[in-house]
């Protein structure tokens, strides 16, 4: 059982975190609690929950920039921008019904789990749209980096590199994120029937194209249909966005770029519905599977895809670069399999899904070489010498 | 700067052997002639002779060479093409400056995963040279990208004109080989789009050479632009200017680079460059728009329109390649340009939010009143990142000085808007000591413990970035208050 802490401004969390500093009681840190069942079963006695430090601080659109608090839902946010015609660019993909999670995503999730969907290929992760960061380090002492300007190289850019750490240096309690337009319309060319092999070098075609191409995905015969309606083959899907006039110039270059491949479009409301799909990780919704998710060189996603343990399903997001796989949650879900493979072009393999017997035995982050290991461990020490804050999230030992 | 360890300058003779065993004959350079090239960097009005330079050629010199230093406590200052506007290269006396520039080769070019992996050395320009046969170019343009290295763009972060659509080197770079002060060889990222665990990309990116030093870089390159247009608009108030910046990005317009000048900068480059820019216009615009074709006719258009409602009286579309180079010679020259009219001038580069800048101009005219020196304003307009030029004479007694405090007053200025000290150009020694008008006490004390990590003795690049030095063993201290629970006031379920 976990005591859940609510605090509700970046002065209570700074109280929360010193008071279990003197306690020696460790923190599980969570926003919308969503993403929690990637970390393994709880471990701490205590949570601290910034779904009450939420809301939006300030938004100015013709800036492009907005400024939060880190328990911010995710679908406010997404509604605030949308009435200015305005987006986070980088999709956050939401999982909660992949991880059979309940709750909402909030920004602060996003913010320290790094995770960009589809458009990651063209506009970037959260990384990449962070401007500044006020948050509360692991010694219990409020800290900021950054600013609320694109431009900035005052000082470490810790805005950026606190992204992704899985609230394990820190607790955000505000977040400056750089915004974008939001495309007045979008169209997916779908490329039917693809191998592995075919559609890696179609979505290498597509990416080093003048058509700005802003999702490129692969889904094999097994997946499409779960993802497209109709689907009888495997489709390869390559997104455009953008203004009406050049959405459709665009698009006729890309057919004519694969003319003689079956292909089809997906017009505006369709291609979003696929994209979320893609994104949100639904073909592997609902089953007993273990989920793995890869980063690789793109050209080698469709390859590791292909070559993952017996009785996988797969598909291909980011022109090939990230592998969402389903194993038989048996074993060690392939892990071994697939990290060797995974090791062989570069990249890493994290275990985004499994149940709690296989998590007792599989370590969630791919194991890293030991020096940078080693840095990693002082850089968390820098920011939380006691390891209160999140203590095994990112250990690279199993649960 | 640090005090000088005494006890190194008198083992210079036995430092500078163990340096020449590492990195033989030319490698090493210890004569005053040979050494005076590295006195300064960009940033002229600081001038120091190294200890030594060594110029290694393999990952393996470095490591030996920092590793030496690391285990000796001799300090080190690493150096690119040296073009930093901010001191980050200003050597250190007591300090071995490792130039990179012998690391100059194009590794591998990757089209199929849009991506090359190059020396530290190579030049910003020489990445986009390599690829263009292809169509593809690396984004990140620093106007110094003809001599600039990539290794001192990941130094830096540095940006160009193009940030607003195409963002900072932090954004198009997807690897780095570093060397630790321990002379350890650490791999960070490769080809693929996101890290594993800690975003070390994201440190080191920025870091102005404190963490370690760079010997391999994967940058990610990207498909030309199909076309690139431009429009010239003049504005004869500056704040309608500043209004029709604001009303394109709500448009939901990105331009790949969006330029303004003011009317001191727009009457040097004219008076320079006859690039036909309106002389009775208070502030000038360039937006340039690039991708397709089609998209870029369509946005023009509106661009045009919106420019004519908030007020431009100047308004012309470059109808050709010569044409839209012409609209941009006369930006392009504005440094030049500001250097014929004045001895010396000086580049300032802060940022702010884009609505303040009728503001901040106002008040750099009321500074300019103050300490008695002219001002022109270059301005990327996109991204709010502003370079005041300021104009002095650094022969007539106390102007240097009148300069500098001028700039640090804008600068203030740029802070206290809601802006940053240094939108590209970095920290460096320049503006190390206006670090705590942006950072408390206890910001800088989180970013030096970040530096403990990498780094625990201070030997890389000491004296750049942090007005104090704290000891790390002193930064690493941690005093636990109370043991109070600190409920009911915080609510818990």
């Amino acid at each position: 059982m976990t005591d859940r802490l609510r605090p509700r401004d970046a002065a209570e969390v700074a109280d929360t975190i010193r008071w279990a500093l003197a306690a020696k009681e460790p923190l599980e840190v969570i926003g919308g609690g969503t993403k929690r069942a990637i970390a393994g079963p709880g471990q701490t006695a205590y949570a601290l929950e910034m779904a009450d430090c939420a809301g939006i601080v300030s938004y100015e659109p013709e800036e492009l920039v907005l400024t939060l608090a880190p328990g911010t839902p995710m679908a406010e946010i997404e509604a605030t921008l949308a009435a200015r015609g305005q987006m986070l660019a980088f999709e956050p993909p939401d999982y909660t019904a992949l991880l059979g999670a309940e709750g909402v995503p909030t920004f602060g999730g996003a913010f320290a789990t790094n995770f960009a969907g589809p458009r990651r290929i063209a506009v970037g992760a959260v990384r990449d749209h962070m401007l500044g960061v006020h948050a509360v380090s692991g010694r219990g002492e409020p800290f900021k980096a950054g600013g609320r300007v694109v431009k900035n190289v005052t000082g470490y850019d810790l805005a950026r590199a606190l992204a992704g750490s899985w609230g394990t240096l820190a607790v955000a309690t505000e977040l400056t994120v750089k915004v974008l337009p939001r495309a007045e319309c979008q169209t997916t060319l779908m490329l039917e029937g693809l191998d592995a092999e075919a559609a890696a070098e179609a979505m290498s075609r597509a990416m080093g194209f003048s058509g700005d191409v802003s999702g490129a995905a692969h889904l094999p015969a097994d997946i499409a249909p779960l993802v497209v309606a109709g689907a009888t083959a495997s489709i390869t899907a390559l997104r455009i966005e953008g203004f009406g006039p050049s959405v459709a110039a665009r698009t006729a270059a890309a057919e004519a770029l694969f003319a003689g491949l079956p292909q089809r479009r997906a017009e505006t409301d369709e291609s979003i519905a696929i994209w979320r799909a893609i994104a949100d990780g639904a073909p592997f919704v609902g089953t007993d599977e273990a989920v793995w998710r890869c980063s690789v060189p793109p050209t080698a996603g469709p390859a590791l895809a292909a070559a993952a343990p017996g009785g996988s399903r797969s598909y291909c997001d980011w022109a090939g670069g990230l592998v969402l796989i389903a194993t038989p949650a048996v074993g060690d879900a392939g892990a071994a399999q697939l990290r060797a493979n995974v090791e062989m072009c570069g990249g890493h393999a994290m275990l985004l899904r499994a149940p709690v017997d296989i998590r007792a035995n599989v370590a969630t982050f791919h194991p890293m070489a030991t020096g940078v290991e080693a840095l990693a461990k002082r850089l968390r020490t820098a920011f939380d010498p006691e390891g209160i804050l999140n203590p095994k999230r990112m250990s690279r030992e199993a649960a | 700067m640090p005090a000088a360890n005494e006890s190194v300058l008198a083992r210079r003779a036995e430092i500078v052997a163990a340096l020449r065993a590492i990195v033989p004959g030319e490698g090493t350079v210890d004569d005053e002639t040979g050494m005076r090239a590295y006195e300064t960097d960009g940033l002229t009005a600081y001038r120091q002779m190294p200890f030594v330079v060594v110029l290694p050629e393999t990952v393996a010199q470095v490591a030996a060479v920092l590793k030496y230093c690391g285990q000796n406590g001799i300090r080190v200052v690493p150096r690119g093409a040296g073009t930093s506007l901010s001191g980050g290269a200003l050597p250190l006396e007591d300090a071995v400056l490792v130039s990179m520039m012998r690391f100059n080769r194009i590794l591998d070019i990757d089209f199929a995963n849009r991506c090359a992996t190059v020396q530290p050395g190579v030049t910003n320009l020489a990445i986009t040279q390599a690829v263009a046969h292809r169509g593809f170019y690396y984004a990140p343009d620093p106007s110094s990208q003809i001599a600039c290295s990539i290794g001192g763009n990941v130094a830096e972060n540095s940006g160009g004109v193009h940030c607003l659509k195409y963002g900072l080197t932090t954004n198009n770079i997807l690897g780095l080989e570093i060397v630790t002060i321990e002379g350890e060889v650490l791999r960070l990222g490769g080809k693929h789009l996101d890290s594993a665990g800690y975003d070390f990309l994201a440190f080191m990116v920025g870091s102005e050479g404190l963490l370690g030093i760079v010997t391999e870089v994967t940058v990610r390159i990207l498909r030309a632009p199909e076309t690139a247009r431009a429009c010239l608009l003049g504005f004869p108030v500056t704040e309608d200017a500043g209004r029709c910046v604001a009303a394109i990005i709500a448009a939901g317009i990105i331009p790949g680079g969006m330029e303004m000048m003011d009317r001191p900068a727009i009457h040097a480059a004219e008076d320079f460059v006859h690039a036909g820019y309106p002389l009775d216009v208070d502030a000038l615009l360039i937006v340039e728009l690039d991708g397709p074709q089609v998209e870029v006719d369509h946005l023009l258009e509106r661009v045009e329109a919106i420019a004519r409602d908030h007020g431009a009286t100047h308004c012309r579309v470059s109808q050709n390649e010569a044409e839209r180079a012409t609209f941009w010679a006369g930006r392009k020259a504005a440094f030049p340009a500001v250097g014929r009219i004045s001895p010396d001038y000086m580049c300032m580069d802060g940022t702010i939010p884009r609505r303040e800048l009728p503001r901040v101009l106002k008040g750099m005219a009321e500074l300019s009143e103050k300490h008695g020196l002219r001002v022109a304003n270059v301005f990327h307009a996109g991204d709010g990142n502003l370079h005041p030029l300021i104009l002095f004479d650094a022969n007539a007694e106390g102007e240097l000085e009148r300069a500098e405090a001028f700039g640090a007053d804008i600068l203030k200025l740029c802070v206290a808007v809601g802006g940053c000290l240094t939108g590209e150009h970095g920290v460096g020694v320049e503006k190390r000591d206006l670090m705590p008008e942006m950072f408390t006490e206890d910001d800088l004390k989180q970013q030096q413990r970040v530096k403990c990590a990498f780094d625990p003795d201070h030997l890389l690049n000491p004296g750049k970035v942090f007005p104090t030095l704290h000891r790390c063993a002193e930064l690493g201290k941690m005093h636990v208050h109370r043991g109070r629970l600190p409920f009911p006031d915080i609510p818990r379920f």
